[in-house]
């Protein structure tokens, strides 16, 4: 509890200074500070502002209780939401209505869920159920709405948005996890050489005196300190166990970790500076906030994403329509422009020309439409230009929108509850339908009259509006025009409105449903449009069952007005029908395409509704016509008669049993096809019973199983709980992306959190490990920088492994002809300086610069990308490769040395080696074995690399130069040993040559045949550039076909299955 | 090697880079976009096979170089710590070198096997003997060295500190344990002139070893270790304790005692008499003599020409199995094309 209330301390100290009006018992409201809320308190809440705490909506500033907030913090939508309070509260408008306001509420206990709510209020003596259209959450904002009343149910840490925030974890890469599981190895080995060298020094050491006799008199045993005590040996031995700890600690790259922190600092810099990552038009640099998971960064396996404001900009815009058969509108999508791009057509060309000078028109946000058929009022020469005058119309009134009307510029804006539904209104305006006012009664339009070509105003009769919801999908107005025509106008989805066309409205059906069907492969909203001309007789009839229903206070009311509407809403004529696409941000689709075909699986979680989402699911081609949707929702007339039943523990249990049948056949489709490529689809009721403990590995292996997943309205905490099922479920590294606070816990949760640096707010990028502008910019980051990072952090662990038991075990081979005393083969400055000055800047200049390919080929070749993905430069194969390597080249400098140099002359006076002479060829060897390997396994030299790979081997010399010029009381056994006992012998020059090539030989040797015979992918890649057949395309098309698997998303994807369904499809035509 | 210089991202949509910071100069912008200038080693096969051949080419002349130097050395070595123990004390050589009222001469004949060229270098050889001990190594004070009686912190010297409360100079065990064979050389009866100056290490005798530091309380304890200085010299003169101070790396080591400035000729006999003073017994370490001529690369040791000539061979045979490979199955390293046998020739 203690932990959770520190963490919280800072979103209270945020919150410290925002204070809200609350009800002080007499009438009277007075502001207080958000901390001093208790359960049961009455606020009032002002436009633009924050509700303090979940509220029950009492009333608000509109007569029936509606209110309009903006949930951008919980679901990352932006349009705006209606809620309504209970009709029995509505009328409390002013704050002395309060003065004697007395109920019960009764609900239920905090959760998590957003889009949940039961309870009941008990106010006078009635019983009222309160469902979600009544509760307010916290985070999100009064719009529109000059203030409301509320009572708080639940407050701080109950509230519904802070029982979905998850504690920030922190967070290390799988790299560094297994570098620390072969430290532990290393620890281990270094204990048992330890213990070897003081089990045979205890042994060596209590055979110095022998029944009293001295064996090595000239260590004088017998007067030994605790150290060397024969008497005591395994005193002794257990005291030089610490002194080899010490002395091999070599084996432990300590300054690993250090190092490691560098190069990843260093890394992040160059991620940060990196300008093809660089946004212009915000000006935002991408940002690694973090250096910790730089190489993590090149073994995504999954990439977890939000929707809105990370694949989609976030607007809807008005981009193509069908009217009366034909189809209009030539602009293009983000996905046919990616298409296009791939294959190369003149699609393209045409594009661009076309956008350049379509660029100056795009001012108008939220539309794109393009055809100089129906623009400035052409559509009058059009051969049904009735039907599209009536087709426009619809647009301009048949919605619920509110216009603003700037009162300096003139210019009308519209507050809509969807940004589709603005988009429909603002095309009708920029078509000539300008929709400028409304009443309670009256809805004013300024249209184009055919006859006079004048604009005129036109003022509708509002009479009844049939809403829309999901289950119904459609929604009506019902108006009568200037003449006294009764008109029903309807869109809808072309799921029920098809079916409720007059027999004689279907004239332009098939040609409609053709290009719908073309509009929604392309990833657009479609809506039908139809109207019908009611008779006075019908109306009536209607209106008073209509009326009825509205009134009827009983349980099945919804399914009265339901009713009612459904008599009225048929016989339809259709006149066409809209796209609107909601716009994916620049370059979406051929990132998509590269992530997959890196074999990246891409999983979209969205807190949007489902139809939303699979159409974007088809506007990014993670969804294709052709691919098999495992759809698994709780919209089931059978699930939805149980929920109205109000029996909760059966609904719970209908609603299980119904998500794991769902699940259990989408598996059984799964396994009946190898060939089809499948996409799951899931909704966020589902989403929590597949979620349960017991079924979620049932779900996730539905979900690995299939090529895309998609989950629709998922809360912020199922969006984190189906994150940590990937990541705990598959052991693979998981990116989450998103942009808004309802990601947080996403991005917490996955190993990598990206957050884009986009308008909405701060709180993902704070929670965000890495930030960057767009989403299109994380194909640079995870194929680019991500592989470099894993590639060369992986490589400078393996050689830091290296060059440390290289050097450990010279070190320990001395030792064993030491008789184990502890002695060190080198001058105690030697000792401490390899891991600090001859060895150490080249790994640093290998972790921070190799390129094993160039950015460009990373992109050309992604499949690249798997060999982080399938973790092969850090495998423990490789990295006991590279220990093996550093053990072999550590015994063969140590006996080449010893044996070369043994016990003859090695200089023109006759002396012989001695110990120091010994010592400083040795570390001469080790020194230039290291440096050489380094250069041998680098394959990108820049000056930098040379610098610091001789310039270790310069310095060197240097040291040694420098370091036995000073008193030989300081440099003791270094003492003029260069300028007197080694530069002038040759034997010395000549075994250093031998140590080091011979040593090196093995690698070569390995290297050349494992280049030879067994290329790894990067080697290959290697090879083309280095025959400058990089930039042949049918030569590379050869390469990558070698081992990319064929992917099943992505824009490549798609045009393969076209590609593939042409001839089967021109077969079928012939036949 | 293979120049590639800065190569553009094909990414749609990559913001143009002057326009970001015009004034950094281009060198840095072409640094943090990690696209400097470099080159790219490949392992071809023609480099692989010229790298072979090339090292292989160079080694092999270096190894016959170096064997054949090592085969001009004439070397002769004759132990001597068992026969010159007495045959009644063959059993008990402790015993004997301990007792110190038994005479320790002894007399080796050495037969010259072939001309040996002055100068001859006379080394004695130690084996089994731990000079590298840590004990060992650590137990002097190169400051007492150099400075003598004035420098008082000579605790590292323990056990061979101090001796009846007065201060040991050159105290520690590696002074103590110094080795005190020596050995005369008979030429028909006329003694060889053994030049016993000089044999140390220039650096030590001018820098780590006092001019005005004498010998004092040395050899006075109770356990005598090894030889014992002349009190009258200074330690920079005292060239065997010199040269024993320089410690061993292994325990098998050689070190040097003087040099003989006369040529020997072929089948002469010269007569050796040595005082086989040094105990090696109790820790059965061999001890030899060692008589040896000298090249242009120090003694005799056939390890590195046969080393470098097997490296050399090594090298010479991957490039010809190399060549072979590849004049055979020429395919370009990698080829994709080669995994897909012969799809080319299908399609075309």
């Amino acid at each position: 509890m203690s932990r959770k209330t520190r963490f919280w301390t800072g979103g209270e100290r945020r919150d410290a200074g925002r204070k809200v009006k609350i009800h002080r018992g007499d009438g009277t409201f007075e502001f207080t500070e958000w901390k001093n809320l208790r359960v049961g308190d009455i606020v009032k809440v002002e436009k633009d502002n924050f509700f303090p705490a979940d509220l029950v909506m009492l009333a608000s500033g509109y007569d029936d209780g509606l209110c309009y907030v903006e949930t951008m913090n919980l679901d990352g939508e932006t349009n705006l939401k209606l809620k309504q309070a209970l009709d029995a509260t509505s009328g409390l408008q002013a704050d002395s209505g309060f003065q004697n306001f007395k109920a019960i509420i009764k609900c239920e206990d905090p959760n998590a869920s957003l889009y949940t709510f039961v309870g009941t209020m008990e106010y006078e003596e009635q019983q009222y159920p309160l469902s979600p259209q009544q509760l307010l959450l916290r985070d999100s904002k009064l719009r529109n709405t000059d203030y409301i009343y509320g009572v708080v149910v639940f407050t701080g840490h109950d509230t519904k948005v802070m029982q979905n925030a998850t504690n920030p974890p922190s967070k290390r890469s799988k790299i560094e996890r297994k570098m620390d599981k072969l430290i532990y190895l290393l620890l281990l080995l270094l204990v048992l050489i330890s213990f070897i060298g003081s089990v045979i020094f205890g042994i060596i050491t209590s055979d110095d005196i022998q029944d009293g006799k001295m064996k090595r008199w000239y260590l004088k045993p017998d007067d030994s300190s605790i150290y060397y005590d024969p008497k005591k040996a395994a005193v002794a031995a257990i005291l030089h166990f610490l002194t080899a700890m010490m002395l091999y600690s070599y084996f432990i790259p300590i300054s690993l970790y250090v190092s490691i922190e560098i190069v990843k600092v260093l890394q992040t810099i160059f991620i940060n500076q990196d300008i093809q990552m660089y946004h212009e038009e915000s000006d935002k640099p991408a940002h690694a906030r973090t250096s910790n998971l730089n190489e993590e960064l090149g073994q995504v396996d999954t990439i977890l994403s939000d929707k809105t404001g990370t694949l989609t900009c976030n607007s809807m815009e008005f981009i193509k329509c069908s009217i009366a058969g034909t189809a209009y509108g030539h602009g293009f999508t983000e996905v046919e422009r990616a298409m296009a791009r791939r294959k190369g057509s003149p699609l393209m060309e045409n594009e661009q020309s076309e956008e350049n000078y379509e660029h100056p028109k795009l001012a108008v946000k939220g539309f794109n439409f393009d055809d100089e058929r129906i623009m400035n009022g052409n559509w009058v020469n059009e051969p049904h230009s009735d039907v599209v005058q009536l087709f426009f119309r619809l647009l301009a009134v048949c919605h619920t929108a509110i216009p603003e009307v700037d009162e300096e510029t003139g210019k009308i804006s519209y507050e809509a509850e969807s940004p589709d539904e603005a988009a429909f209104v603002i095309a009708a305006r920029e078509l000539g339908f300008e929709f400028y006012q409304r009443t309670q009664t009256n809805i004013c339009i300024r249209e184009l009259d055919p006859v006079s070509g004048m604009h005129v105003e036109k003022s509708y009769k509002l009479l009844s509006v049939l809403e829309f919801n999901s289950t119904r999908k459609r929604m009506s107005v019902i108006l009568q025009d200037e003449e006294g025509k009764l008109l029903l106008l309807s869109k809808g989805a072309d799921s029920v409105m098809f079916e409720r066309l007059a027999q004689d409205g279907r004239e332009f059906e098939d040609k409609t449903k053709e290009q719908m069907h073309e509009y929604a492969d392309a990833g657009l909203r479609t809506l039908v449009l139809a109207y019908r001309q009611l008779d006075e007789e019908e109306y009536k009839s209607f209106n008073e069952k209509f009326m009825a229903a509205k009134n009827s206070v009983s349980a099945d009311r919804d399914e009265k007005i339901e009713e009612a509407a459904d008599s009225i809403e048929r016989d339809l004529i259709l006149l066409g029908a809209t796209a609107v696409e909601d716009k994916l941000q620049n370059g979406v689709p051929e990132c998509i395409d590269k992530l997959a075909q890196a074999g990246i699986k891409i999983w979209v979680l969205t807190g949007d509704k489902m139809e939303t989402a699979i159409n974007i699911g088809y506007a990014c081609s993670l969804l294709r016509q052709g691919m098999k949707q495992i759809i698994i929702t709780l919209d089931r007339p059978e699930i939805i008669r149980l929920e109205k039943g109000g029996n909760k523990d059966a609904f719970a249990k209908a609603s299980r049993d119904s998500v794991i049948y769902q699940i259990n056949e989408g598996k059984k489709l799964l396994s009946s096809s190898s060939t089809e490529s499948f996409a799951l689809i899931i909704d966020g009721k589902s989403l929590a019973y597949a979620l349960e403990d017991d079924v979620k590995n049932l779900f996730l292996q539905l979900a690995v199983g299939c090529a895309s997943v998609i989950c629709c309205r998922s809360s912020p905490k199922q969006k984190a709980l189906v994150t940590r099922l990937v990541k705990a479920g598959t052991g693979k590294v998981t990116l989450g992306i998103g942009d808004g606070a309802n990601d947080v816990g996403m991005l917490q949760e996955a190993d990598i959190g990206v957050g884009i640096s986009g308008a909405e707010g701060m709180q993902a990028v704070m929670a965000s490990d890495v930030a960057i502008a767009q989403f299109r910019f994380l194909e640079r980051l995870l194929l680019v920088h991500g592989h470099w990072c894993y590639q060369r952090i992986s490589s400078m662990i393996c050689y830091f492994f290296y060059k440390n038991i290289t050097f450990g075990l010279t070190l320990f081979l001395y030792e064993a002809y030491a008789s184990f005393s502890g002695q060190p083969a080198y001058n105690d400055w030697y000792l401490s300086l390899y891991n600090v000055f001859f060895t150490s800047l080249p790994v640093i200049a290998l972790g921070v610069f190799d390129q094993d390919v160039s950015a460009r080929l990373c992109l050309k070749f992604p499949m690249l990308y798997q060999e982080g993905v399938q973790n092969v430069l850090f495998s423990w194969l490789r990295i006991l490769g590279w220990m093996f390597n550093g053990v072999c080249n550590g015994v063969m400098i140590f006996f080449f040395c010893t044996t070369a140099l043994q016990h003859q002359a090695f200089r023109k006076g006759g002396e012989v080696v001695d110990f120091a002479v010994l010592g400083a060829t040795m570390y001469t060897c080790v020194v230039w074995v290291v440096n050489c390997q380094m250069a041998l396994s680098v394959s990108y030299f820049t000056l930098i690399q040379h610098i610091f790979i001789w310039g270790g081997i310069a310095l060197w010399y240097l040291f040694l130069l420098a370091y036995g010029a000073i008193t030989p009381t300081l440099s003791t056994s270094a003492f003029m040993v260069f300028v007197e006992g080694l530069a002038p012998a040759p034997s010395y020059w000549i075994t250093a040559l031998f140590v080091v090539v011979a040593t090196l030989i093995p690698f070569f040797t390995y290297s050349v045949i494992r280049m030879r015979f067994f290329p790894m992918y990067h080697n290959m890649i290697q090879w083309l550039r280095f025959d400058g057949h990089a930039d042949d395309p049918e030569y590379c098309q050869v390469v990558r076909q070698r081992s990319v698997r064929p992917t099943t998303v992505g824009v490549s994807a798609r045009i393969d299955a076209k590609l593939h369904s042409q001839p089967a499809a021109s077969r079928r035509e012939s036949s | 090697m293979e120049m590639e210089a800065g190569s553009t991202s094909a990414s749609g949509g990559g913001t143009q880079a002057h326009s970001y910071s015009p004034l950094r100069s281009k060198a840095f912008y072409k640094f943090t976009q990690q696209n400097l200038p470099a080159c790219k080693p490949n392992l071809t096969p023609a480099r692989v096979i010229v790298i072979f051949l090339l090292a292989g080419v160079v080694f092999i002349p270096v190894g016959l170089i170096c064997l054949r130097a090592s085969e001009s050395v004439v070397e002769i070595l004759d132990r001597y710590d068992i026969e010159c123990v007495p045959e009644s004390y063959r059993n008990n050589k402790v015993a004997y070198i301990k007792d110190s009222s038994i005479s320790k001469n002894c007399k080796r004949l050495i037969k010259i096997q072939k001309h040996m060229k002055a100068p001859i270098y006379v080394y004695y050889e130690l084996d089994n003997y731990y000079q590298n001990h840590r004990r060992y190594i650590k137990s002097r004070s190169d400051k007492q060295l150099l400075h003598g009686l004035e420098y008082k912190d000579t605790s590292s010297c323990r056990p061979e500190e101090y001796n009846n409360g007065l201060s040991i100079v050159p105290c520690g065990l590696v002074a103590w344990s110094l080795f005190n064979d020596s050995y005369t050389f008979v030429r028909e009866a006329v003694e060889l002139r053994i030049n016993r100056r000089n044999i140390a290490w220039k650096s030590d005798r001018e820098h780590k070893f006092g001019r005005n530091v004498y010998p004092f309380n040395f050899q006075n304890g109770s356990l005598i270790g090894g030889g014992n200085l002349d009190p009258d010299v200074p330690l920079s003169e005292q060239e065997d304790l010199i040269v024993w101070m320089r410690t061993a790396a292994l325990p098998k080591f050689r070190k040097l005692y003087g040099v003989i400035e006369e040529d020997l000729q072929a089948d002469e006999i010269i007569e050796v008499h040595l005082v086989n003073n040094y105990n090696t017994y109790s820790f059965g370490g061999k001890k030899k003599l060692v008589l040896t001529t000298k090249n242009w690369l120090g003694g005799k040791n056939d390890f590195l020409g046969i080393a470098y000539m097997a490296t050399g061979g090594f090298c010479i045979f991957m490039s010809i199995l190399f060549a072979l490979i590849h004049v055979k199955n020429p395919r370009p390293h990698g080829d994709p094309t080669y995994s897909y046998g012969n799809r080319k020739s299908t399609t075309s």
